[in-house]
Formats: C-alpha cells, sequence, structure tokens
C-alpha cells in the first residue's frame, strides 16, 4: 500500500473512533437527566478527568524535574486567582523556559 | 434552562481565548508531530480531522510508525472517552433551536475547553453561539499545528520542550477556579489525583496503560464523590469557568 493511502487509512480510523465517541452521547441523549446520582456524578468526571491527566505526567514532560514542578507551580497560583486559560498556559511555559536557561548557566 | 444564548458574536468573543490557549498548545502538537517522524501536512491534517490534544499526542506516534490499528482505535476510545461523558453533559445544556444535524457539527467541536466555556454559560446554549465558540478555536487549533510543524526544526530545543507543559497548564487553570468554590469539588480532585500518582508509580499497577488508567481514576473519584456529595438542587451541574483572558 502506498505510504499516503496507508496514512489516510490511519487519519479514517483516528478520526472516527473520535467523533463517534463525541457525537454518540450528543445525538442519543436528548431529554433532560433528572437522576440526581447522574448529574452528580456528571458534573465531577471533566475536573477529575483533567486531574488525572496533569498529575503525574506535568512532572516527566519537561526536560528536567525542577522546570516541570516550577512550570506547576507557576500555573497553580494564576489558576487560583483565575487568570485566563492563555495566561495561565504561557506563564507555565515561560517559568519552565526560565528555569531551564538558569540551569543551562549553573551548569 | 429557560433563558437561551444564542447570540453568534457572544460566541466568537468567548472563543478567541480559546483559540489563543490552542495556538500555543497545537503549537508544541505540530513541533511533536515531526519529531516523530509525521510531514507537515499529516500533522496538520491529523488536527483537522480530530481536534483533540490528549487523543492526537498518544495517537500521532502510533500513526507514524505506522503500529497496530487496534491499538490506534482502542486508545482513541479510551483517552477521549472523557468526551462522551461531556457531550451528555452538553446534551442538557443545549437550547430549543439545535436540531439533529446541529447536534451533528457541536460534537465535532466538543473539546474540553468548548465544553467547559459552553458549560459556564447561565442557560442554555443555541446552534449560533455554539458556531461563534467553536469556530476560532478550530482554525487555531490547525494554524498552530501548521506554525509547530515548520517551526519545529528551527526552534532552539529547549523553548521546544518548554511548549510540552501548555496543554496541563490550561488543564489546571480550568479545575483549580471550581476548587475554590466547593470543597467535594476539591476533595474529589485531590482524590483522583492521588489515584492517579498510585497507578502511575506502582509498575504493576502502570502497565494497564495510560488511558485506561485515565479513565479508572476519573470514574472511581466521580462515582465515589456522586455518591458522597451529590450536587444540591438547584446548585449548577455543569462546569463553571470564568472566562479572564
Amino acid at each position: 500500500m502506498p505510504e499516503a493511502l496507508k496514512f489516510a487509512l490511519y487519519l479514517l480510523i483516528m478520526a472516527g473512533v473520535t467523533y463517534l465517541v463525541r457525537m454518540l452521547p450528543l445525538v442519543l441523549v436528548k431529554r433532560k437527566i433528572e437522576n440526581r446520582f447522574i448529574k452528580s456524578f456528571l458534573y465531577y468526571v471533566p475536573y477529575s478527568v483533567l486531574s488525572v491527566m496533569t498529575v503525574p505526567a506535568i512532572f516527566a514532560a519537561t526536560p528536567s524535574l525542577i522546570s516541570a514542578v516550577i512550570g506547576f507551580a507557576v500555573a497553580l497560583v494564576l489558576a487560583y486567582f483565575e487568570r485566563g486559560l492563555m495566561t495561565v498556559a504561557l506563564s507555565g511555559c515561560g517559568a519552565v523556559l526560565a528555569t531551564e536557561l538558569i540551569l543551562l548557566l549553573i551548569k | 434552562m429557560e433563558l437561551q444564548n444564542d447570540n453568534f458574536k457572544k460566541g466568537l468573543r468567548d472563543g478567541i481565548p480559546i483559540c489563543l490557549g490552542y495556538l500555543s498548545v497545537s503549537f508544541a502538537f505540530g513541533i511533536s508531530a515531526v519529531n516523530m517522524g509525521l510531514s507537515v501536512l499529516e500533522a496538520v491534517l491529523i488536527s483537522m480531522f480530530n481536534l483533540t490534544s490528549a487523543g492526537q499526542l498518544a495517537g500521532a506516534p502510533i500513526i507514524a510508525a505506522f503500529g497496530s490499528l487496534w491499538e490506534l482505535a482502542a486508545t482513541q476510545v479510551v483517552i477521549n472517552l472523557r468526551y462522551s461523558l461531556m457531550s451528555v453533559s452538553l446534551s442538557q445544556k443545549l437550547g430549543k433551536n439545535v436540531r439533529f444535524f446541529d447536534r451533528l457539527w457541536i460534537a465535532f467541536c466538543n473539546t474540553d475547553e468548548i465544553f467547559a466555556v459552553a458549560s459556564g454559560n447561565k442557560g442554555a446554549v443555541g446552534k449560533r453561539y455554539m458556531l461563534g465558540l467553536s469556530l476560532t478555536p478550530y482554525f487555531g487549533w490547525a494554524l498552530g499545528t501548521l506554525l509547530g510543524a515548520v517551526a519545529g526544526d528551527i526552534l532552539p530545543e529547549i523553548v521546544a520542550s518548554s511548549l510540552g507543559v501548555a496543554l496541563y497548564c490550561m488543564f489546571i487553570a480550568i479545575v483549580v477556579p471550581p476548587c475554590k468554590k466547593s470543597r467535594p469539588t476539591l476533595m474529589c480532585v485531590l482524590l483522583a489525583v492521588a489515584l492517579s500518582c498510585v497507578f502511575n508509580y506502582v509498575p504493576a499497577l502502570k502497565a494497564i496503560g495510560d488511558g485506561f488508567i485515565i479513565i479508572i481514576c476519573a470514574v472511581a473519584a466521580s462515582l465515589l464523590f456522586a455518591l458522597v456529595a451529590p450536587v444540591k438542587d438547584g446548585m449548577r451541574t455543569d462546569l463553571e469557568v470564568e472566562q479572564n483572558a
């Protein structure tokens, strides 16, 4: 199989699966959910999913642990003061970059 | 939910901060994708057809290596399973003018951040608001991937790797504010994080695989708190994210 065709097949599978996972519940669930337990579960899910994805993965996302810890701390503080998504993301990256540059100078 | 927000311009305005955030995150994805051996065009196509940060980061290496199609499909199901839950939640939020066809494209655009902002609205959201909200993030995601893939080779390694935390920082920005206002939310997040650490640092549990670990930990923590701290009637059952950017 030519490389481009093979890529197209992989892309199709990936996109198809990702789309179905999002589309089916949105199309199938039409009525308002009244059940308090299900409502509560749905309330907690986004926060727990995002937390699990972030910790501990963020600590392995940079060249050194210390820069990741500093980036994490900066993001936590700014998020606590309810800065916007972009401010928090770019400041976290900036803190990691600054730490890595300092480490480079010390070595 | 009598109130409905269906203003296209308001949607556009709410979407711009997400778009800017996506530019930096997809820029990081573009860099990684090219490093994994994908071409610039391939990286951009993946972004235009998937619109899922974590799923793409996990899927790109499998595509680059032409690995198992089953592994690719399973990884996407598990990592993106949270979107099913978000779609169920979003289904409760859509206004009366949202028809079947609209649900088809709204589902495609249901990312963590678009979902969070849509849910943050006081009442129901209409299709015009959702279109405005989704438009700039979609193109920002594709454009950022293109720029990252092209610039990946030019940028110094140290800068490129710093951008790898952008995605995680954005998640932190979504999770922390509601934890200030609701103690059960904070406890649920702390439990989820503790479980996640256990699964990641105990080798036998780590072998379960990243995608499955995310689902197990998040579902366990959410189930427990739905049991012990159900949300009160009248309490908002959606994300309360305020956009300050």
